[in-house]
């Protein structure tokens, strides 16, 4: 892992000592999480403000027409929860871009995907879940990928010489698990651990108003299964990394303000052979209220159909309902909300979403996160003391 | 665009201007040698800077990259790529647009923090550019088959740059889907064919904004381009002022970075 970040910094101390214009930008953070309600478990930190400052500057620096190198680091300092305090490299490769192909080399990041509340096919990149539950925060991923665009769709092949370990809260974290996650501990079906090398293709094409991809990945999965263990200190969470096949697909259908949107995943190797898919729509209704606002409404779909042998998931029969108001106004105030409710426990988790600049180069979020009703014995039961308030100003530069 | 229907329309208009000519074939007549005279720049690249400002003279500012695509055919108008580079906090989010005559247009979102393409609905014509004045069908390539036309009469051209010349006025109706408008007015010059002047017509037919091409300059000996575009909302006061440089034609922009899964290796 270190050997890679290392290539991508020399990299990048190389572009510096070309003196050429490096492009900075970036952001920096502060951030105070609101807990109303006293921590589940015993080990949980009991302070209802929870602050932590995060730091992420971005490095572009443009050789030529054809080449590019980028470094962006990441680290966050959280002042209740060990495992929250942690930096990553989030990028750090070269970009080879030859028009009608290139090649990118180093640590990086992709995304893959249509759907809004879930990213099923979306697979490359581990989660960065320490960061935010909502799974969109992603660690640097070490890869050599080729992308090649052709008159019949973009073909892109992926080697993942490297594993990432995804991200937990610690014991004292909020929202966090019954028992530590012993990420040193971690178990893997290959003998070749995290040097396992993962392979993913994609092709992707659209036909009229309908954006196409389908892919393959071959390697560790992502998504680790948590087997609690008992180690000398206590009973702890060991993750488990399988060998998986994941089979994806995605499809959106645009027709004028209807987004219509499928992801379908079939997996192997992890118990029984599975299926999973997201089925949704946004429909946007433009100028509502006779004002220069938008309001997009979401609806997805989600069925899983995994087994107990496979890592556990809130999505196995899902309905999400969500709701985003954009302003259009100068300062790109935009408003979501959202739930996630379980067809069969009806346990329900909410967000809600709030964006505004406050002057050039700063910017307001706030986010809250509700467990209005949880059944017993779910996932969710775990986090059902975490209602909380994020508030965050960013500094931008 | 649409060279060959371009030229018969002109061999039907241009007698016609001799005899008895409606105010419609006037119009569109004006229109297509506004259009032939914009022919033949292949692709472009322009800095852009928008200055917004409120009715208390507040103000705020946004900078892109601007890449187009001339496409010459009867069903698809220009493609065009927008990169931002400011504010800061949608730095490198760019937004990919082709248009198309009869059917909607398809349009692409990059998202740089997730590094996400998103396929966006195109149907949100009338909707505001990043919080400014121009709406999204103000900033669209102007091609002839987007309106029909109604020549009103000739007078003297209102910018101050323009003074001296003639301008003809016509109207102009929108002829896609989901426009803000009923009608535009337009002052186009008699020398070179140039809009100098838009007056837009909301869904209540009033009169909500007015826009002023100035700055022009002529590239290659042909293409004339206005570098100041100031659009102005009577309704709210508030005011947007475009301003275009370093234009380049005929630019040899990589056909590539107009495919929607090139968006993402932008950043």
């Amino acid at each position: 892992m270190r050997r890679f970040w290392l290539i991508g910094l020399i990299g990048a101390c190389a572009a510096v000592a070309r003196a050429e214009p490096i492009d900075l930008s970036g952001y920096v953070a502060g951030e105070v999480r609101i807990f109303p309600a006293e921590p589940k478990f015993p080990a949980q930190h009991e302070n209802t403000f929870s602050p932590s400052l995060a730091l992420q500057p971005e490095l572009r620096w443009k050789l030529d027409e054809e080449n590019t190198l980028t470094l962006i680091p990441f680290g966050r300092i959280d002042v209740d929860d060990d495992e929250r305090t942690h930096w990553d490299i989030r990028e750090a490769n070269w970009l080879y871009n030859a028009g009608d192909w290139d090649l990118r080399v180093g640590l990086g990041k992709v995304f893959w995907g249509v759907a809004e509340s879930r990213h099923l096919v979306d697979i490359v990149n581990q989660t960065d879940l320490v960061e935010s539950l909502d799974e969109e925060d992603k660690l640097g991923q070490p890869m050599v990928n080729l992308n090649v665009i052709t008159g019949f769709g973009t073909w892109s092949a992926f080697v993942l010489p490297y594993f990432r370990e995804r991200t937990f809260a610690g014991p004292e974290g909020r929202p966090g698990l019954p028992l530590r996650v012993a990420e040193d501990l971690a178990v893997f079906e290959s003998g070749d651990e995290e040097r396992h090398i993962d392979f993913a293709l994609r092709w992707q094409e659209r036909v009229g108003n309908f954006d196409i991809g389908l892919s393959h990945f071959h390697g560790t999965g992502r998504e680790p299964r948590l087997v609690p263990t008992l180690v000398p200190g206590g009973p702890v969470f060991v993750p488990h990394y399988d060998q998986i096949d994941q089979t994806g697909l995605d499809v959106q259908a645009t027709f004028d303000a209807w987004l219509l949107k499928l992801e379908a995943i079939r997996r192997e190797g992890q118990g029984e052979p599975f299926f999973a898919a997201t089925a949704g729509f946004e429909y946007t209704l433009y100028q509502v209220f006779e004002s220069s606002a938008d309001l997009g409404l979401i609806a997805e779909y989600h069925h899983d159909g995994r087994d107990d042998f496979a890592p556990f998931t809130i999505f196995n029969n899902d309905v999400m309902v969500g709701a985003r108001l954009a302003l259009n106004d100068q300062d790109d105030t935009s408003l979501l909300g959202g739930a996630i409710v379980d067809v069969e426990t009806q346990t329900t988790f909410a967000t809600v979403e709030f964006a505004t600049r406050i002057a050039e180069g700063w910017k307001l979020e706030v986010e809250g996160r509700f467990l209005p009703y949880v059944a017993n014995g779910t996932l969710e039961s775990n986090f059902e003391r975490d209602h909380a308030l994020e508030i965050r100003v960013l500094r931008y530069f | 665009m649409q060279k060959t229907i371009a030229a018969a329309l002109l061999a039907l208009a241009l007698p016609a201007l001799a005899h008895a000519e409606t105010p419609e074939q006037k119009g569109l007549a004006i229109a297509v040698e506004s259009q032939k005279r914009n022919t033949g720049w292949v692709d472009s690249k322009v800095d852009a800077k928008m200055i917004l400002e409120n009715k208390q003279g507040e103000k705020s500012e946004r900078n892109m990259r601007l890449r187009a695509l001339e496409v010459v055919s009867d069903t698809d108008g220009d493609k065009s790529l927008t990169y931002f580079l400011s504010p800061a906090d949608v730095q490198g989010t760019a937004l990919l647009s082709f248009t198309h005559f009869k059917t909607p247009d398809d349009q692409w979102l990059f998202l740089p923090a997730l590094k996400r393409v998103k396929r966006i609905a195109s149907a949100n014509k009338s909707g505001s550019f990043v919080g400014s004045e121009f709406a999204f069908e103000d900033l669209l390539a102007q091609e002839v088959e987007r309106f029909t036309y109604k020549y009103l009469r000739e007078e003297p051209c209102p910018t101050d740059e323009a003074k001296g010349l003639v301008c003809f006025v016509s109207e102009r109706f929108p002829a896609y889907e989901n426009s803000g408008y009923t009608r535009q007015v337009s002052w186009v010059d008699k020398k070179d064919y140039q809009v100098r002047k838009l007056e837009f017509f909301d869904r209540k037919a009033e009169h909500s904004k007015t826009l002023l091409f100035t700055g022009y300059r002529q590239y290659q000996g042909k293409f004339w381009r206005s570098h100041t575009l100031v659009m102005e909302n009577h309704q709210t006061g508030k005011k947007t002022t475009l301003s275009l440089g370093n234009f380049e034609l005929n630019a040899k922009v990589d056909q590539t970075e107009f495919d929607p899964d090139a968006l993402a290796r932008l950043r």
